[in-house]
């Protein structure tokens, strides 16, 4: 496999807002999490993007994959936990921007 | 039994049966024998090579990830390299590092992690087996992110308040393998008793170890 990626915009600590954005296709964004800002807790590397992959392209260049961390009261507005609890979701670099 | 039902062939009515689970396929059912036949005709595997592998992927059982968990909890050094990059800390003990990056994440006294795949049924196989019905229910997976100290103490795990709750979503290329707390009492035990206690919900983080079972 070619190791063709694209090179990683955001570093850990960085704020990010993840693309409120609904396309068709065999997405790996969780519709819950679209439109909220999050923190990156690291980068996990490189991958052909999943998007592509599904309809058997080889989803080249690799997309930079992050690790991000929502608090649970950003994203649910009625959260009943506590104020520090979060929740990770693994995010591919085009589906961030800067927050 | 002392009341044995032993006298069938002396009433005549039919007594009710639980119907076979096993006399009509679904249509991706159909469609897998369809195509491993074809694989099987075609000379591409044979039927037992397909075995064979059915039984490699029964044989993937949560005490793989029971030996990582005990061997982090007696070797310092090695907890910190499993922490820091999962996979090649499972080959260090000879188990398969396998096919996706391992991520590893530790309980503490302050932070409780959970892991979900709210969008499938993503899980390290290779190291717990297969997923229990209930990780891959929309009901668990839609719920565990969202509230989820209920679903914890729906599982008996009853969170307090000072203790924060990380649920991972498993979404894309990462798998998770919770690191539970080692409890207390377990001082001086050998990793193969504390194996023992290392169950896959306490892996998947809907419990917690306990020294004895209640």
């Amino acid at each position: 496999m070619s190791t063709a990626a694209i090179s990683p915009r955001y570093c850990p600590g960085e704020r990010v807002k993840v693309r409120a954005a609904y396309p068709p296709g065999h997405v790996r964004t969780p519709f819950y999490i679209r439109g909220h800002s999050g923190v990156v807790e690291r980068l996990c590397g490189n991958y052909p993007n999943p998007e592509e992959l599904a309809y058997a392209r080889p989803g080249l260049p690799a997309q930079p994959l992050y690790r991000v961390r929502f608090l649970q009261r950003d994203v649910w507005p009625d959260y009943a936990g506590q104020p520090a609890d979060s929740v990770d979701v693994e995010i591919y670099q085009h589906w961030l921007e800067p927050a | 039994m002392a009341h044995a039902h032993h006298d069938h062939h002396d009433h005549d009515h039919p007594h009710p049966t639980r119907p076979d689970q096993d006399d009509r396929l679904t249509y991706y059912q159909t469609m897998e024998i369809a195509v491993r036949e074809l694989l099987v005709e075609k000379g591409i595997l044979t039927a037992d090579q397909i075995r064979r592998q059915v039984e490699d992927m029964d044989n993937r059982t949560p005490l793989r990830g029971a030996k990582v968990v005990a061997r982090a909890w007696t070797d310092p050094a090695y907890k910190a390299r499993l922490l820091a990059e999962g996979n090649p800390a499972l080959e260090e003990i000879g188990l398969d590092r396998g096919p996706y990056r391992l991520v590893v994440v530790e309980n503490t006294p302050a932070v409780h992690n959970v892991i979900v795949c709210t969008l499938c049924s993503c899980y390290p196989r290779w190291l717990l087996g297969l997923p229990p019905d209930w990780y891959k229910s929309r009901n668990y997976r839609s719920r565990v992110v969202r509230e989820p100290r209920s679903v914890l103490r729906e599982f008996g795990l009853d969170l307090r308040d000072d203790v924060t709750v990380r649920v991972h979503d498993s979404t894309a290329d990462m798998r998770y393998l919770v690191l539970p707390a080692r409890p207390a009492g377990t001082e001086g035990w050998s990793e193969e008793q504390l194996a023992a206690l290392v169950t896959r919900d306490t892996m998947i983080g809907v419990a917690v170890p306990r020294p004895a079972n209640p």
